[in-house]
């Protein structure tokens, strides 16, 4: 991929030795740059250290970026409703939460990301996607392709091959989409598909949609070849060199401060603890011996910590004590299967050792670390 | 004192008045802190409504999705009061004002409408003094520095308290490099530029609490102290400590850490200790580690102990048992699952190896590995946590020799391993030669085990170690 960025980037060895000030002054009213990194946090936090200490009055910024694969949930979401989280843990599939709005979406290298970066006043969505179907059409006059009045771009009408979200400070503003060239439909369908049930939130919703990879309609399209029309097109609309400037997101001297923003998207209080309070409301149904029992559990989860818990428990099934502890502990605690599975394994230790109470309770909570 | 700080409002001079009779100068503080706790009644701020301002593309509505605040935060200009979102944008809504809030117009998921109220904030009437900060006589910002800022043409964005600071020490606040946003200068800040021009770590700023002459005596030892020691430190930024305790709930790892421990009070605990010749084991890991790669496994240490202990057990039954919990009953357990205690982000976790006794060597290495993989993603299943009977835990890889462990209900006994360090020994001959020494900490439990079994375990353990082709012997 470097190689290949290569080849767009004149000036590579020149920008990468340029001290910061000339870096990011430059004489014209826009700037291309291209991410020289796969990774989803990294990205993530160029788009938040631009949008906190770039003047965009004279400049505006493209900035270009692919993810190996990532799911990216939007900043008010719930990803417990979103996708499948113990897949996404198998796959080692990220998760990231951005700081725009707008619903789920997932990458990887055969899809790719625009960021416009202008000054709030300046902040225009539509333009910005007919900017990309011109460079689309540009490239490949037969794909139809449009945009509709939601801010997606649709091919042949039908297939979602773009969707947008948008983050709005005091002074600048930014509008991100993604464009699906070569992307994983398999991979991507089960990844978005959440298997939580019971689950009440007030989070945004995501809209699932049909997607369709432009590859599929033109074989000969590359994210690449995607890439560089989009740029051209807009080195155009803002009469400047049609030249991309690679940036490497884990350069603190040209970007500082870029290492903790990075950080921060990777904590578990801003991927999960920043989830809207939501309440679970099921029932699980244990296999035991002969039987199936029914369990109702009831929780409420605020900043991805249990605040309430309930577990409805045939009589005697365990102790009652037992029942009271394992509620106990998990209020208060993150609602994360690891932190889960080492409180409940605690509480075992420390109740009779009886091989029918052990399976009895390691069932239960089996069954519980799987809700999350 | 109080002259300076003569406020129009008549109630809150007549609390200072009644107090600074009474007690002295630290009332100031006193009645300060009253003129806080009471809310709307006795406030003299000014009272504003900040409004939700355009969103642009013709929004006229959002969502509430977050407050940044909540009624009684002090705020600064420039600060995020709250996040809003609508279609697919999200929006951060930072203040207009210096000031306290004093109501929030929606809930959390509320439509607000722009143009309309979002937020009430109570200006101070006596602009450049925020609530929050001390009480020490200041002129009030004096029309000469608005003036001189204009002159320079560019605004320098600093709070009152920080433009304080800065009058107070003769700064100019265009001299001042903000690090702040929107490169707004900090506190900080100032202090930096002040402790380049003196070349002094200056005091912390006070805060509540200072009266003038106080502070100036303190700043002098502090200064005759750094004249003194004029060794050039590195220090990029004074040290302000501002800090406070901070109280958080004891839960997830902690709280199983707390529950584990308390119950392990219960065992009356004893140590032993020895140390362990490993030179020749350390030479055999040396070959078998390529060995072990080219099979896919990092090859540690701890297999060689964990398979050592396990054939100490066929010997030693009772350290691998279970004390019911009226200590009537003692189960000796057929499978030796060992447990490793790992050191993870988040915590302390201890997995265990399932059935040492019929593992060879490379058997418990892949499954150390699957482990230790599955331990640092956070993936570890309930099984591969329930079930140890004994425990090892190499806190030497961290560090240390000696160590005092905690034994892990329901087991008996576990070991700690200190680091491996080269250290002189006589040999057979009395020469000195270079061992390789490590030392392990056993704890047991006094109730059923007794020292004698325990020293000859650990014998038994440590001369598989220091001899390993002796384990080949009774290996099963």
């Amino acid at each position: 991929m470097v190689l290949q960025s290569l080849k767009n980037c004149l000036w590579l060895s020149c920008v990468l030795r340029t001290p910061k000030a000339c870096f990011w002054s430059t004489a014209s009213g826009g700037l291309i740059i291209q991410s020289v990194s796969n990774d989803v946090y990294q990205n993530l936090a160029v788009e938040d250290w631009i949008h906190d200490h770039m003047d965009l009055e004279k400049q505006q910024i493209l900035f270009l970026w692919r993810n190996s694969p990532a799911v990216v949930i939007g900043r008010h979401q719930n990803p417990w409703q979103e996708c499948n989280l113990s897949l996404l843990r198998q796959k080692n599939i990220k998760l990231a939460r951005r700081r725009s709005g707008g619903g789920t979406v997932y990458h990887d290298l055969g899809n790719i990301n625009l960021t416009f970066f202008t000054t709030r006043k300046k902040y225009e969505r539509m333009g910005n996607l007919k900017l990309v179907v011109k460079a689309l059409k540009a490239l490949q006059p037969q794909l139809d392709v449009h945009v509709t009045d939601r801010y997606d771009i649709l091919l042949d009408r039908q297939y979602k091959i773009s969707g947008t979200a948008a983050k709005l400070g005091r002074t600048s503003a930014y509008h991100h989409c993604t464009l699906l060239c070569n992307a994983d439909k398999f991979v991507l369908s089960s990844a978005l598909k959440s298997p939580y049930k019971g689950l009440k939130s007030n989070a945004t919703p995501s809209m699932p949609a049909s997607v369709k990879n432009l590859f599929e309609e033109d074989p000969s399209l590359t994210s690449e070849m995607l890439l560089d029309a989009i740029a051209k097109e807009y080195a155009v609309q803002h009469q400047i060199d049609h030249h991309i400037t690679l940036i490497n997101p884990a350069d603190e001297t040209l970007l500082p401060g870029i290492s903790n923003k990075t950080k921060e998207l990777q904590t578990w209080e801003w991927v999960y603890g920043k989830t809207p309070k939501f309440s679970i409301s099921t029932c699980l149904n244990i296999a035991y011996k002969d039987s199936v029992l029914d369990v109702k559990v009831n929780m409420d989860v605020k900043h991805g910590r249990i605040e309430a818990c309930n577990i409805d428990l045939p009589e005697q099934w365990l102790p009652p004590g037992l029942n009271r502890e394992l509620v106990q502990s998990l209020t208060g605690s993150k609602f994360c299967p690891n932190e889960t599975a080492t409180l409940v394994t605690t509480l075992l230790r420390v109740c009779p050792q009886d091989d029918e109470l052990h399976s009895r309770w390691s069932l239960l909570c089996e069954n519980m670390i799987r809700l999350m | 004192v109080c002259i300076h700080r003569v406020r129009s409002c008549s109630s809150i001079r007549f609390i200072k008045s009644k107090y600074v009779c009474v007690f002295d100068k630290s009332a100031l503080k006193f009645s300060h802190q009253q003129r806080l706790f009471r809310t709307s009644p006795v406030s003299c701020g000014q009272i504003v409504q900040f409004k939700l301002s355009d969103i642009g593309e013709g929004i006229t509505e959002v969502t509430v999705k977050e407050w940044y605040i909540k009624e009684g935060d002090s705020v600064s200009q420039f600060d995020s009061i709250c996040e809003v979102q609508s279609d697919k944008a999200s929006v951060t809504i930072t203040s207009r004002y210096d000031g306290v809030i004093r109501k929030l117009h929606y809930n959390i998921d509320d439509i607000a409408f722009v143009g309309k109220p979002l937020v009430d904030i109570e200006i101070d009437a006596s602009k450049g003094v925020a609530p929050e900060e001390d009480v020490v006589e200041t002129p009030p910002m004096s029309h000469e520095e608005h003036t001189h800022q204009e002159i320079k043409g560019h605004k320098t964005l600093a709070t009152p308290a920080v433009r304080r600071l800065a009058m107070e020490n003769n700064i100019k606040l265009s001299e001042v490099v903000g690090t702040g946003k929107d490169n707004r200068i900090l506190k900080e800040d100032i202090l930096n530029y002040l402790a380049k021009q003196t070349g002094a770590i200056l005091p912390p700023s006070p805060k509540a609490e200072i009266v003038p002459p106080l502070r100036k005596t303190e700043a002098a030892p502090a200064a005759a102290k750094d004249k003194a020691r004029r060794i050039p430190i590195p220090v990029s930024r004074p040290i302000v400590f501002s800090g406070k305790d901070k109280t958080e709930p004891v839960t997830g790892f902690q709280k199983a850490m707390v529950k584990t421990m308390s119950a392990a009070l219960k065992i009356p605990h004893f140590g032993y200790c020895d140390e362990i010749d490993l030179t020749q084991l350390v030479q055999l890991r040396e070959e078998l580690k390529p060995l072990a790669e080219i099979r896919g496994v990092k090859l540690s240490f701890m297999p060689f102990f964990i398979k050592a202990a396990s054939l100490g057990l066929l010997q030693y039954p009772i350290l691998n048992a279970s004390l019911d919990e009226n200590c009537q009953n003692v189960t000796y357990k057929a499978s030796h699952n060992i447990g490793v205690a790992m050191d993870t982000e988040q915590g302390l976790i201890v997995p265990n190896v399932k059935n040492v006794q019929v593992c060879s060597v490379f058997d418990i290495a892949v499954e150390l590995n699957r482990l230790q993989s599955l331990g640092s993603a956070g993936q570890l299943g309930t099984s591969d946590l329930t079930g140890g009977t004994f425990t090892l835990s190499n806190i030497g890889t961290i560090g240390g020799t000696y160590a005092k462990p905690v034994i892990l209900p329901p087991e008996v006994a576990i070991g700690a391993l200190g680091k491996i360090q080269v250290l002189p020994r006589f040999n057979g001959k009395g020469e000195v030669f270079k061992a390789q020494i490590m030392n392990v900490s056993w704890s047991a439990d006094h109730r059923i085990i007794d020292g004698a079994t325990m020293a000859r375990f650990s014998n038994l353990w440590k001369s598989y170690l220091e001899n390993p082709a002796s384990m080949l012997l009774d290996l099963k």
